[in-house]
């Protein structure tokens, strides 16, 4: 299995034995279920650890997969204004009344990584970049969906501003909700991929992430983030909250 | 299996019950619609589309990430065994030989010797309400992959998606053929239970010695 689905990952993934631990912690948490048990009696739970292990190699191949299925030129559907889901659902890893405030004058949105121009920037600076909106689904892991209209700058245009390497294979995010993901670099570089501003026409109200969030409408929602303070260009495997708990990586729609 | 394929049905069905690769698909198939059944149940669970759960102790995975992680792991064990049974099956003439034809009269007239008690079950040789059956779980089958993909990849297969009525229209396809495929299988298997001779051949392929012919009705 090992070798079969060997992962796609230089150099050597630091992510790995982050990996394994978690593997474990969520084995014990999650008691096993009747179906699972099922399906395993007669093993032991050393089985039950390789099964995990099956699943994540078998995840680290989804990646790949929905890599060579990511069209870069394939456009989400859009919607017309009239189709926006009303009111737009909350949903995070945490309540509502727990949303970070954060302070729009000492805002400063860091840079790190293969980046060329690694100066923070401020709010003035970001809102002066080009604009667009766009009106799309965005698709929950749960199985939900809601259409919505994010407005701000294409993602690529602020990465070539800023000088990013634009063949390192992921995009690195950290949030002021100490959310954190990450993305391929194909999924950044799309058209519909927007650095957000606006919802609604609309500055971004705290609970959709004020004071940016990134909109991938070809993405699962989680791989969305919200409240941006740091973006980081890599080659090294970056993980994400959820992907470390067992979501997919690449989570693409 | 390797021997030429006849029509010569009554003695293809006293040597050979079920060729081996339609026993060996069937058994993995069973296990990887057992899975992704069970995974689907405790997805569906996150956000259910009818004010409907299904009981958290009946479903695999223990939470939804482990959940998908088992359903996008069957997924590949059920579609790539789907694919080797359904080309065995064209290339074989498995299907044109034993499932073909099925004529509303010949439904009509098995469901009716079925009531009476009088339908005859020769093993290796399906009767018209198996054919049908048969032939509708696998149609079936290929709607739950489909709608699945759907689901999975909205925006990458969208002219798929916009088949079932997009994203959400995908959704509704794939749980209520789900519903179907648990009827199914809940019948196919009560009809074992009924007709328990059947069960062994779909393991071993050999009809039991014995009379080939009883009055037992057959499973569906
Ligand atoms: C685990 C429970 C199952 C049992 C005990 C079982 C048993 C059997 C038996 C005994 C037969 C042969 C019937 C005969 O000779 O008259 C059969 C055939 C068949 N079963 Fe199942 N089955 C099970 C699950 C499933 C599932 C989950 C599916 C599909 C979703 C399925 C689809 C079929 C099909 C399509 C055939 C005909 C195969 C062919 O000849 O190509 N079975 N099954």
């Amino acid at each position: 299995m090992r070798r079969l689905f060997k992962l796609d990952r230089t150099p050597v993934s630091p992510a790995s034995k982050e990996v394994r631990r978690l593997e474990r912690r969520l084995f014990l948490r999650q008691s096993l279920s009747l179906g699972a048990l099922t399906l395993m009696s007669g093993c032991s739970v050393t089985d039950a650890e390789s099964v995990q292990r099956v699943l994540w190699a078998m995840s680290r191949w989804n990646d790949r997969v929905q890599g060579w299925l990511f069209d870069p030129e394939k456009l989400a559907p859009v919607y017309p204004e009239s189709a926006i889901t009303r009111p737009f659902p909350f949903n995070a890893f945490y309540d509502e009344d727990e949303v970070p405030e954060v302070d729009a004058e000492d805002y400063k949105l860091e840079l790190a990584g293969l980046i060329r121009e690694r100066r923070p920037w401020t709010l003035p600076e970001l809102h002066a970049l080009p604009r667009t909106s766009q009106v799309t689904r965005h698709i929950c892991v749960e199985g939900w969906s809601a259409i919505g209209k994010w407005g701000g700058v294409p993602f690529r245009t602020f990465l070539e501003r800023i000088g990013a390497d634009l063949t390192a294979k992921y995009v690195g995010f950290k949030c002021a909700d100490d959310y954190y993901t990450s993305i391929d670099m194909a999924t950044a570089l799309h058209p519909q991929t927007l650095l957000a501003f606006t919802y609604a026409g609309e500055t971004l109200p705290p609970k959709f992430g004020f004071p940016m969030k990134l909109r991938i409408p070809t993405k699962l929602g989680f791989k969305n983030p919200k409240h941006v303070t740091a973006i980081y260009v890599t080659n090294m495997y970056p993980g994400g909250y959820w992907e470390d708990q067992g979501y997919n990586w690449f989570s693409g729609s | 299996m390797a021997a030429p394929e006849t029509f010569d049905r009554p003695a293809e069905s006293t040597a050979q019950a079920h060729p081996l690769t339609v026993r060996i698909t069937h058994w993995i198939n069973a296990v990887a619609i057992l899975v992704m059944i069970l995974s689907g149940w405790r997805i569906y669970n996150a956000s259910p589309l009818l004010d409907f759960k299904f009981p958290r102790d009946l479903t695999l995975g223990g939470w939804l990430g482990g959940a998908l992680q088992w359903h996008f792991a069957a997924m590949w064990l059920l579609a790539l065994n789907g694919i080797v049974y359904l080309v065995y099956g064209f290339i074989s003439g498995h299907f044109r030989r034993d499932f073909l034809p099925v004529t509303v009269t010949a439904i009509l007239r098995d469901i009716g010797e079925a009531l009476r008690g009088k339908l005859p079950h020769e093993l290796g040789v399906y009767n018209a309400v198996q054919r049908t059956a048969y032939l509708s779980v696998i149609v079936l089958g290929v709607i739950l992959i489909l709608s699945g993909l759907a689901i999975w990849k909205p925006v990458q297969l969208q002219e798929l998606a916009a088949l079932f009525g997009g994203y959400e229209g995908a959704r509704w396809v794939h749980f209520l053929a789900m519903v179907v495929l648990c009827l199914f299988v809940l019948v196919h298997v009560i009809m074992v239970m009924l007709v328990p001779k059947t069960f062994l051949p779909m393991w071993t392929g050999r009809a039991p010695p014995g009379p080939r012919e009883s009055n037992e009705e057959k499973p569906a």
